[in-house]
């Protein structure tokens, strides 16, 4: 049992879910943004751009990423292809 | 050599400041350098009772702030290391009772005297911080591998550097090897990866820590401590020299590989 909780236990242990868990904090603390606002920026950045190029909205996705101690917001749009085009 | 000033601080309280600064301030003062240790955590002096010199106290760094004694009547000399000197806190004042270019005027006068000053600060980002800092080289930022220990010396990591102090030089204090290994602490290369800064000093958790400070003695004058060599190691990289991180688990575990790698080159 202790055995297969070591093999198992791994991934889930507690020092790895603290290291998952800060490392979104550190990102939020650095600039300030919450995951609530970082959701509002998505959804008017989704209007927007929509107003210029038809995207997939459900699979747009934005994230702050860690670069050494700098911050970056990466956002990845998928445009959807144009519908004049499209042999309808 | 030009003095250096050297400010200890850390965003959490408790996590080894008082220590690291009589420690790394004893390990110079072995290595023949002149050193002064400066308490400026005014109104919870600590770092005499640290270094066993609490009943030689005359004036305190407020008097000398306050032109009550000249310096020379504040610095405390330890007799056990002839080159290492104290400027205790005053207790009875608070962190108000200074400035940061008062600071700044009695560093210009210790530099003339001494080749190192390190500089004990409160926890936190208000005034004493602001007063530590102020007259800084080098500033390192102290942690334990803990989640809100982490979390605040990253905010601190920040102001040092948006005060243009930086970059900090990071401490891991209270390093549990064992928890380390079953998974139960945060090891020092998470703790790295989170807080992307440079390490300076790799300090396990050790009994000697608290059994030294209840004589008043730096464990660095125990040659048989460990966390007492992390100390020493920690002085000798401030001086310049390369130093191998300790190998906390005798035998080459999480940490040996660690210090391997960063003598790699791996930053
Ligand atoms: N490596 C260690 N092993 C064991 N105990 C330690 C270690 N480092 C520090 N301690 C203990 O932790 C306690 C807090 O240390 P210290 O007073 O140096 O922290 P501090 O950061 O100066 O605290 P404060 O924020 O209150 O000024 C002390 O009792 C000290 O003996
Ligand atoms: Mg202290």
């Amino acid at each position: 049992m202790k055995l297969f909780q070591q093999l198992i236990g791994r991934d889930r242990s507690s020092a790895r879910q603290a290291k998952e868990r800060m490392r979104l904090m550190l990102i939020h603390d650095r600039v300030d943004m919450s995951a609530a606002a970082l959701d509002k920026l998505k959804d008017e950045l989704v209007g927007v751009i929509s107003r210029h190029v038809e995207i997939d909205v459900g699979a747009v996705r934005i994230e702050m990423t860690q670069d050494g101690r700098e911050q970056r917001l990466i956002a990845d749009i998928p445009l959807r292809p144009s519908r004049r085009r499209g042999s309808g | 050599m030009p003095a250096k000033v050297v400010t200890i601080t850390s965003g959490k309280g408790g996590v080894g400041k008082t220590t690291a600064t009589a420690n790394i301030g004893a390990a110079l003062a072995q290595n023949d350098l002149k050193v002064v240790c400066l308490d400026a955590d005014i109104g919870l002096r600590n770092l005499d009772v640290v270094l066993g010199l609490e009943n030689r106290i005359v004036y305190d760094l407020v008097d000398v702030v306050e032109g009550r004694c000249r310096l020379k009547q504040a610095l405390i000399r330890d007799k056990r290391l002839p080159e290492l000197f104290l400027i205790p806190a005053a207790q009875k004042r608070d962190k108000s009772a200074v400035s940061p270019s008062d600071m700044v005027r009695l560093c210009n006068e210790l530099r003339e005297e001494f080749d190192w000053i390190i500089i004990d600060s409160p926890a936190g980002i208000e005034r004493g911080f602001r007063n530590a800092i102020a007259p800084t080289d080098i500033v390192v930022v102290i942690t334990n591998p803990e989640v809100s220990a982490v979390r605040d010396a990253d905010r601190i990591i920040g102001l040092v550097e948006s005060e243009e102090k930086g970059p900090a030089r990071l401490i891991i204090n209270r390093i549990k090897p064992s928890m380390v290994r079953k998974g139960d602490m945060l090891s020092p290369e998470d703790v790295l990866e989170l807080l992307a800064v440079e390490l300076i000093g790799l300090v396990p958790e050790d009994e000697g820590v608290v059994t030294s400070t209840n004589r008043g003695m730096p464990v660095v004058m125990d040659g048989r401590s460990r966390a007492g060599q992390a100390f020493r190691n920690i002085a000798q990289r401030l001086m310049g020299a390369e130093v191998p991180f300790l190998d906390l688990e005798e035998g080459g575990g999480l940490l040996g590989r660690l210090a391997r790698r960063i003598r790699q080159g791996g930053d």
